[in-house]
This record gives C-alpha cells, sequence and structure tokens, in this order.
C-alpha cells in the first residue's frame, strides 16, 4: 500500500466521519470499509447493528467479545403488596398484576429505572438481559468493531451506544458504518461524529432518501458532503439536488461491474486492485481536506 | 384482507421495485408503505388526489417549565437517557428523551410534565384503490407503533377478501417486526452479495416465529451466479420456497426516476418480475401447505 | 360468568374485531344477568405493549372466558397467568360468537403469534 504523504500534515487522529444514506443499498459499508481500509490507520465502527455487514469484508481477528446488557426489573414477591403503583407509572405496559403476582415483561421494558424508584416497598431491583454483543478484532491496519444485535430485539440503541463509548474510538481516525434511515438509531450513531459523508444513488427513491439525511445532518449542526455512488448515464437526481442546494459532492463513483462483483464477494477493492486503491486514496485525501477545514471551521466538535 | 409482505433484510435489494410491480400485476385495490422511516412506494404509484392526512402521536416527551425549576439535578442524575441537558438553565434533550417519566416523578417541585408529541404524519389516499403510507419524523423512535397505524389505517378502509400488498423496511428491528406480525405471506428479497445474503438469513430468522409462509426472489440475480446458486442452495436446505429470479436491468432506473413501475415499460427486469408474481401467487393462494 | 369479546362498535351485531390488544371495546357479557356491557379498552392507545395492559383490563374486569381471533405472546402470558380461558372466535357478529360458545362449538385457542417486541426509541 502506497504511503500517502499528504495525511502527515493534516490532524487526522482523533476524528469521526460516519458514512450514512437515509437509502439502503446506496454503498455506505462499500465507501466505510475501504476507506478506513485504505487510511494509513483506521477504525472501523459498525452501528448497523441489525444488519452488521462490515466484518464480512474485513474477517477480523477478533480479540474480544463484549456483551452488551441492559437492565430490566425483578419483584421480591415476599416484599410485593400488589399497591400496583409500578403497574401503573410503567408508561411502557411492561408490568402487569395477576393474580396476586407481579408480571413482568423483558421485551418491552425501556430500561428506565422508575418502576424500582417508584415502589414503596422496595420489592423491585434489577437485574442484567443481554440484547447483543460486541467484537472487536483487527485486519492489518484496521481495528474492526462491529455491534450485533440478538434478533427479536426491537432496537439496537444500547448497542450503539456501548460501540461509540468504546475506548478504541479514542484518538483514532474512525469510520462509522451507519444504519439506513433517518430514525433515533441514526442519529445515534452520528451523534459523535465530526463529519459525515451522505452516499446517494442515482434514483429517485434515492434523492428522496438524501433529502432526508441532508435535513438530519443539518438538524444536527454536522459538517457534510455527498458521494455520489452507482453512477450511470443520464440524470441523476441526487446530484441534481446536491446542485440546487449548494451541497459539495466530494466524489463520483461510477457503476462498475467489476466493483460490484468483488463488493458482492466480501471482497476489498481497495486492497485487491490497484485501480480501485487509487480511487479510494483520492476520495480519502478529498474527504480529509475538506474534514480538517470544516472541523477547524466550525465551533461545535 | 389478505396481506403480502416485501421484505429483505439489507437496503437496496428492490422492495418497493417489485411491489410496485407486484401492485400493478395483481391490480391490488389495497397496498401500503410500512417503511416508515423512509417510504418511498408513493414515488412511483402516482395518485393524483391527495391524501387524507392525520398526524402521528409517538412518545410523550418531557418538559421542564423553568419558572418552576429549582435546579436541584435529581432528574439528570435519574435520567437513563441523557436527556437531561444543563447550561444555564435545565432542558430536555427532545430527541434523547424516551418519555418514561422518571424526571417527572423524581422532581420535587412540580417542574416536569410530559407532553404528546407529533412524531409523524399518516397518509391514507383514497379513491378507486386504498394506498396507506406515512413518514415518521427524523429522529424518531417509536417507529413500530406507526407501522401498526399503517396498516390499521389499510384495513379499516379495505373489504376482507380483498389482496394487500405491502412494502416494508429493511433491517429486522421493530418496524419490520410491526410489518410481519397478522400478515399471511412475506416475500424476502435477496440480493446475490456476502452482505445480501447474510441480512436475508437474519430477516428469515426473524420472521419465522411468526409462522407466516415464507418465499424468497433472487434480484439482479446475475450480478453474481456464484452467491445466486448459494442463496437457491439454502432455501433448497431449508425447504424455502424459491419464487424466481430478476436480471439486472439498466432500464429500470431510468424507469422509476420517470416515476413508472417495472411492468409499465418494456424490459426484462418487467418481464422477469411477471414471472416471479406468478409464482409468489400460487405459494400465497396456496392454503393446503399446512399453515 | 364474565365473557369478554374484542369489538370495534358498541353493538352485538358488529363483527368481533380483528385485533386484541387494540380492539377500541371489549363486550362483557355476564352469563348470571344475561347483561352485556361495552368498556373502552384503554389499551388501544398505547405505544407498546397493548396486549399486557388489555390483559389487565380483562383482569381487573374478573373475565373468566376470552373469545378472540387471535393473541399475541404478550397478552397470552398474561392471559394464561390469570387463568382466563381463550377460545378462538368464528368469523361473524359478536353475538354469533356468544351463541357459539353456549353451544359447546367454539375451539380453544392454540396459535398464539409473536408480540411486538416494544417500540424502538
Amino acid at each position: 500500500m502506497t504511503f500517502i504523504p499528504a495525511f502527515m500534515d493534516m490532524e487526522v487522529s482523533n476524528m469521526k466521519i460516519a458514512v450514512l444514506s437515509g437509502k439502503g443499498g446506496t454503498g455506505k459499508t462499500l465507501l466505510a470499509v475501504n476507506l478506513a481500509a485504505i487510511a494509513p490507520e483506521s477504525v472501523y465502527v459498525d452501528c448497523d447493528v441489525e444488519e452488521p455487514n462490515g466484518h464480512l469484508f474485513f474477517k477480523p481477528d477478533i480479540h474480544s467479545t463484549e456483551t452488551v446488557y441492559v437492565k430490566i426489573p425483578e419483584v421480591q414477591a415476599s416484599l410485593c403488596t400488589g399497591c400496583r403503583q409500578c403497574v401503573e407509572f410503567c408508561k411502557f405496559n411492561a408490568l402487569a398484576y395477576i393474580n396476586q403476582t407481579l408480571l413482568i415483561f423483558d421485551e418491552m421494558c425501556h430500561s428506565c429505572g422508575g418502576c424500582e424508584l417508584i415502589c414503596p416497598e422496595n420489592a423491585l431491583s434489577e437485574k442484567d438481559k443481554s440484547v447483543g454483543r460486541i467484537q472487536i478484532g483487527t485486519s492489518d491496519n484496521v481495528t474492526v468493531l462491529t455491534g450485533i444485535m440478538n434478533t427479536g430485539e426491537s432496537s439496537g440503541m444500547p448497542i450503539i451506544k456501548e460501540l461509540l463509548g468504546n475506548r478504541s474510538l479514542d484518538e483514532e481516525l474512525v469510520f462509522i458504518d451507519c444504519p439506513p434511515g433517518s430514525s433515533c438509531i441514526v442519529m445515534e450513531s452520528i451523534r459523535l461524529a465530526d463529519y459525515c459523508i451522505l452516499v446517494a444513488e442515482p434514483t429517485l427513491f434515492g434523492k428522496h432518501n438524501l433529502q432526508m439525511v441532508h435535513e438530519l445532518v443539518t438538524l444536527m449542526d454536522k459538517p457534510y458532503s455527498v458521494v455520489l455512488n452507482k453512477c450511470v448515464e443520464g440524470d441523476n437526481p441526487s446530484e441534481k439536488f446536491c446542485i440546487d442546494n449548494n451541497i459539495r459532492i466530494s466524489g463520483r463513483i461510477s457503476f462498475d461491474n467489476e466493483l460490484g462483483t468483488l463488493n458482492s464477494n466480501g471482497m476489498i477493492s481497495a486492497r485487491v486492485q490497484s485501480e480501485y486503491q487509487s480511487m479510494f486514496e483520492s476520495l480519502l485525501q478529498e474527504i480529509l481536506k475538506e474534514a480538517s477545514h470544516e472541523t477547524v471551521v466550525s465551533s461545535k466538535r | 384482507m389478505k396481506q403480502l409482505l416485501v421484505l429483505s433484510g439489507k437496503g437496496g435489494t428492490g422492495k418497493t421495485t417489485i411491489a410496485s410491480a407486484f401492485i400493478g400485476l395483481s391490480e391490488a385495490k389495497a397496498y401500503a408503505d410500512c417503511d416508515v422511516d423512509a417510504p418511498n412506494l408513493h414515488l412511483v404509484m402516482n395518485r393524483f388526489k391527495g391524501p387524507e392526512r392525520t398526524d402521528y402521536y409517538g412518545l410523550p416527551k418531557a418538559e421542564i417549565n423553568l419558572e418552576l425549576c429549582i435546579q436541584c439535578d435529581l432528574c439528570r442524575q435519574n435520567c437513563r437517557f441523557d436527556a437531561i441537558d444543563v447550561t444555564d438553565n435545565y432542558e430536555v434533550d427532545y430527541y434523547a428523551c424516551e418519555g418514561c417519566g422518571v424526571c417527572q416523578a423524581v422532581c420535587p417541585s412540580g417542574a416536569i410534565t410530559l407532553n404528546p408529541v407529533v412524531a409523524g404524519e399518516l397518509k391514507l389516499y383514497l379513491d378507486d384503490s386504498v394506498f396507506s403510507t406515512a413518514q415518521l419524523k427524523m429522529g424518531s423512535g417509536t417507529s413500530g407503533m406507526l407501522v401498526t397505524e399503517v396498516k390499521k389505517q389499510l384495513k379499516d378502509s379495505v373489504n376482507d377478501d380483498e389482496i394487500a400488498i405491502i412494502d416494508g423496511s429493511p433491517g429486522i428491528g421493530c418496524p419490520v417486526i410491526a410489518s410481519v406480525s397478522g400478515v399471511d405471506m412475506v416475500l424476502i428479497v435477496a440480493e446475490p452479495s456476502v452482505s445480501g445474503i447474510s441480512d436475508m438469513e437474519r430477516i428469515i430468522i426473524t420472521s419465522v416465529r411468526f409462522q407466516t409462509k415464507i418465499a424468497v426472489c433472487i434480484n439482479k440475480y446475475d450480478l453474481n451466479q456464484n452467491k445466486t446458486m448459494e442463496i437457491e442452495e439454502y432455501c433448497r436446505e431449508f425447504k424455502i420456497p424459491m419464487v424466481g429470479k430478476i436480471p439486472y436491468d439498466p432500464i429500470v432506473v431510468k424507469t422509476v426516476n420517470d416515476g413508472k413501475c417495472i411492468t409499465e415499460v418494456d424490459c426484462i427486469a418487467g418481464r422477469a418480475a411477471i414471472g416471479v408474481f406468478e409464482e409468489t401467487m400460487k405459494v400465497f393462494n396456496n392454503y393446503n401447505d399446512g399453515r | 360468568m364474565k365473557i369478554a369479546i374484542p369489538a370495534g362498535k358498541n353493538s352485538l351485531s358488529t363483527d368481533v374485531y380483528a385485533s386484541l390488544a387494540r380492539a377500541p371495546f371489549f363486550a362483557v357479557y355476564d352469563t348470571d344477568t344475561t347483561n352485556v356491557e361495552f368498556i373502552d379498552n384503554g389499551a388501544a392507545s398505547s405505544q407498546g405493549g397493548a396486549g399486557i395492559k388489555a390483559a389487565q383490563i380483562l383482569v381487573d374486569k374478573k373475565v373468566e372466558v376470552l373469545i378472540t381471533p387471535r393473541c399475541g405472546q404478550n397478552a397470552a402470558d398474561a392471559i394464561n397467568a390469570a387463568k382466563i380461558r381463550m377460545y378462538k372466535s368464528i368469523d361473524h357478529s359478536i353475538s354469533d360468537n356468544l351463541k357459539a360458545w353456549e353451544e359447546g362449538k367454539l375451539d380453544l385457542l392454540n396459535d398464539i403469534h409473536p408480540g411486538f417486541h416494544g417500540h424502538g426509541g
């Protein structure tokens, strides 16, 4: 891998770059994985904990796995008087009082701790419930953090929070691979980002969803730019959206059968073919240049 | 109302493109878009008359009345979601707040109230067919509840013997779980790639718990014949009906961008989609397989 | 003994409601007095866990039999804990279902579908 002197001049350590898209399948993982692979040293964090894919490309040597827990209540039946204050309090209907027994519904519980606080008899305490896990490993120059939500769980929020709080991210160049959409889990994934890359495809669907994440990063005051992926001939509604709204386009990746095939086979294109290595190097350089500039200019970090 | 839901696990496999084709082919008088986070079906369904709109209220959010606040810090200490910010004043972080009510319960001066908050909008298009959809406000949670509302809105407007086609969302979490509940069949659109297969397996695991019929089709199959064969093998092994495959077709992009369905124009993807539709309907209408 | 059936409107001639947890009303028939009361289902507008709240409402009303087309896992756990017997409704009106139950024509409800596990956020 060529050593890129330009990196030496940039304050790129301790920068977190989030890759998001709104629409699924536009190329977030393609971009986040390849940019992380191309940088001299980096951390790749997979926040798409429902359907994590980055690890399929990196195939990292895993050196630690941590279970992610949330707290759920448990009752000491002998102390419970059946006053039902906890049942009335719980906004998520996780508690019911039936046949003189307090029933606790784990999956409804949001771990707010309210029932325990409310109980006048101190009959409620907390226990751990596993909702997923985090795997930490390495693949050459990249530290790979993968969050995996257990199937059947409703929300990956606790896992995303754990991922982004992990020490491995400190003082490093970090690429955050975000979930699709613009809901609370995406918001959480970009909360600590210094810079956001919005990946867009040239379809009406792509443009529609680009609009949504554009709104999100604007709301959260994050510096950002767009990478147009899978570009083909003809009108590109996403490109037009960027031009019409004065949005910086950091790069354009053409629809490329070979790139698609390498990607579909789980290969990191930048590592296996020099033309893609060059392509992602230029893209990374462009993005880091803008990101350093933007984060100096912007007062919020 | 018999419901067919289109899911994928992975994003971008072609759910909406295929769902819209099926709606045209089945002449369904009822359809819905349950991808409330990033709805796209309306972009190709061309409804001319505007929809009925209803505000959707998500979780209530806490609000601090600064005149009553004595800055005792109990709310911030007890909030499990880091939703209380302190600058000059105590303030609730709107997006982090989950509406649990703990801050209200611990506040000694009654300064905190929980207020209903609009988290999205439901839209119902009604003329000769019913189209139910919604848009979740960004940053929101409670997408599962909104999905349930989209389905309820559809059901309340439709006769019992209609077929309803539902465009789902990517992932395996809450909005997906809410959309699977009560449907008669799930069609999974798979992508022939390492990521696509991994995601497909996870959505299948999620769906089987609902004891609904499941079938798989492969989109853009010719982009990777090896991975396509892997998917076919997987379906054989787990006895999941494979209802067909659709080739990559560059005309699809233009078709979608023109706001049309792939079956409205002459293209190889459209023709293949007809075959997939017919096979899907065979599975859908077969009630004798021990459901 | 009290029998409950989910209802879309407060009328005996209305069809049984398709969902238990989200039904706007419950028809509660008292076999001793032969009176029918329609109670509001406060659970219908819940963000999540509607099945559990609906079950709590039925338990508090001292219902012993429930006739419903389907039941989610969450509600089923609560209903079974309360020892309420569940029967599968037929595709007809509430009064037809009550009649069918009296004639012993209804089957016990066996297929419980998985619950909605909360609602994200």
